[in-house]
């Protein structure tokens, strides 16, 4: 009976939680004019991955910046709120590796979420993945075409770790890690979304890989909350 | 003059000793072109190869990354089978104990220098690549030493000892700057195995001045305009230094070397082969901080940082040859050479003899 008590408490805090919850929502505007790109050179001499362009080159995307400024592959996050991931019951995230380049090449996972990595060329490919952070593991693999998907998961935090591929050495995708879901990729449109966040007081955090972090301070109750950021590239 | 060592002067054995220099070099000229072209973990079992038996790997898969690494492997195992004859020849056939003992060792470090490469790809470890290629430095050397041993140059040149000796302070000089060389390489390793790319793009300048701004404001818009395609790790303060004392280094070993070649044919004579190996030693120095420079210039092109690496292992024996052939001669305490002064090869010159 007692058990029976608890099941229902929690049931209806959940329930209450997820009614109650609110989403996070705003855009990432990139001020000030980037790098320009570069194009991918050394895949020119990879016959199997220079075939799939017709002799014109795929450029690095550090930047992918729409015409207004919308800034993509900014990594949004709760900071601080750790304990909550529920990673190991959620959909599989997927890595693909097409055209001899990883896509996406920006990813945001649960600790202990699946990472499947697929090859979807018809050349081999070796999965290496390079965490910096105690506990998760280094792992290289072999990947040939038509091969078996692969699957990792990391049990710690991490941001921006980094998948590679040595056998063509311009392959990187970062996949950052986090202890809870709450945690969002900015589209091509510089649109992000925090979905269910209970209500509280948080500090959200923005990170490109090239322009590092910004912070902001939100307090969530049972309306949806925008938070916009901008980036200068100087 | 020892004359039992000359009489075992075996010229086959010789050429098999150069041999197994000249492969050592290109094995270098290999594995530097693995770890330019970030390549060192693209086949990631050991001793296979993608699960096949390295020796039966398909032709399809020498592509990318894999073909240097594969390439690698293969020339490696050439070389250790030639070094392992060279030890079994020497051990059987050379006449001086520790010649036999030299063979001794170089097989036994190729054989550590293979375990360490296998290691550094199965156990993900980028800090042995860089006792991988500092030892690979270290072997290159003791194969040439070995071929210089077993030539008939290096039995007359012990035959000549009367004829000129070197000062001691020559010698240490340059037995330190070819110990300073050394430990640029180990800089030049450590900077490679960071897999960082170039922590600095200008060169002679450093981010536009003499000495750049490393706050960490500064890394960070660096890391935010590097653009490299095979998309390093960020770089950091630290690599940033260690980019400048290379460059630092490189300054004290050219001084170095332009001083001791300055010294020798002041000591020596300019007809000396000590005087003229200082001076190939000198030329070579200059070409190698050509390329140093190149390297910076071209983007850390492969082709140009694996030669820079290879004049590097040639400089470092030139140093060590020089060294050798040194302290194979009579030291004096002075800095004149004393000598008694004749014709040949390694005959007195005027200038020893006005310092009689």
């Amino acid at each position: 009976m007692k058990n029976i008590s608890t099941v229902l408490a929690v049931g209806i805090l959940a329930a209450w939680q997820a009614v109650s919850a609110a989403d996070i929502t705003g855009i990432i505007t990139l001020k000030g004019a980037p790098p320009a790109e570069k194009e991918i050179t050394p895949m020119m001499d990879n016959p199997d991955c220079a075939a799939m362009y017709n002799g014109k080159m795929p450029t690095t995307h550090f930047y992918v910046v729409g015409p207004n400024g919308e800034f993509a592959d900014v990594v949004v996050s709760l900071k601080g709120v750790t304990g909550k991931s529920t990673g190991a019951g959620a959909p599989a995230a997927v890595l693909d590796q097409k055209g001899c380049l990883y896509s996406p090449q920006i990813l945001a996972v649960q600790t202990g979420q699946k990472i499947v990595v697929k090859n979807s060329d018809s050349c081999v490919h070796n999965v290496h993945c390079t965490p910096t952070v105690a506990g998760n593991a280094e792992h290289n693999d072999v990947q040939m075409p038509g091969g078996a998907d692969l699957t990792y998961t990391f049990p710690q935090p991490e941001m921006f770790l980094r998948f590679k591929c040595d056998v063509h050495s311009w392959m990187f995708a970062w996949v950052s890690v986090f202890d809870s879901p709450y945690f969002s990729v900015s589209d091509k449109d510089g649109k992000f979304v925090i979905k269910n966040v209970p209500p509280g007081k948080y500090t959200v955090e923005a990170n490109h890989r090239k322009l590092g972090a910004q912070t902001q301070d939100v307090e969530v109750a049972d309306k949806d909350v925008t938070v916009n950021f901008t980036f200068d590239v100087k | 003059m020892n004359t039992k060592a000359q009489n075992t002067n075996d010229p086959w054995l010789h050429l098999f000793a150069v041999l197994t220099a000249i492969i050592t070099f290109l094995l270098l000229g290999v594995g530097g072109l693995v770890t330019s072209h970030d390549a060192g973990m693209s086949v990631p079992d050991w001793p296979t190869s993608y699960g096949y038996n390295m020796f039966a790997l398909p032709i399809k898969f020498w592509k990318g990354g894999a073909f240097f690494e594969h390439s690698h492997r293969l020339l490696a195992s050439g070389a250790g089978l030639l070094t392992t004859v060279l030890a079994v020849w020497l051990w059987l056939k050379d006449s001086r104990r520790w010649m036999k003992w030299l063979g001794m060792l170089a097989f036994l470090l190729v054989v550590a220098q293979g375990v360490l490469g296998g290691l550094r790809v199965t156990m993900h470890m980028d800090s042995l690549g860089i006792f991988h290629g500092v030892l690979a430095q270290f072997f290159f050397v003791l194969t040439c030493a070995i071929a210089l041993f077993t030539s008939r140059f290096w039995l007359e040149f012990a035959a000549d000892k009367n004829k000129f000796s070197v000062p001691r302070g020559l010698r240490s000089h340059i037995l330190f700057v070819t110990i300073l060389i050394f430990l640029q390489l180990v800089l030049g390793a450590t900077m490679r195995h960071q897999h960082a790319g170039l922590a600095i793009p200008d060169f002679p300048s450093a981010y536009g001045k003499i000495w750049p701004d490393i706050s960490p404001a500064a890394v960070a818009h660096y890391n935010a305009q590097r653009m490299d395609v095979n998309g390093e790790n960020p770089i950091t303060a630290f690599q940033i230094i260690l980019q400048m004392v290379h460059r630092a280094v490189a300054l004290a070993i050219l001084a170095g070397v332009a001083a001791a070649a300055w010294l020798s044919r002041k000591r020596l004579g300019g007809k000396n082969p000590l005087t003229k190996l200082a001076w190939s030693w000198l030329a070579l120095i200059v070409v190698q901080i050509a390329f140093g420079a190149w390297t910076v210039w071209s983007n850390k092109a492969a082709d140009v940082a694996t030669a820079h690496v290879l004049i590097g292992a040639l400089s470092l024996v030139l140093g060590a040859f020089w060294c050798i052939l040194a302290f194979r001669r009579p030291v004096t305490s002075s800095e004149i050479a004393p000598s008694s002064a004749t014709s040949g090869s390694f005959g007195a010159t005027p200038a020893m003899a006005a310092n009689k």
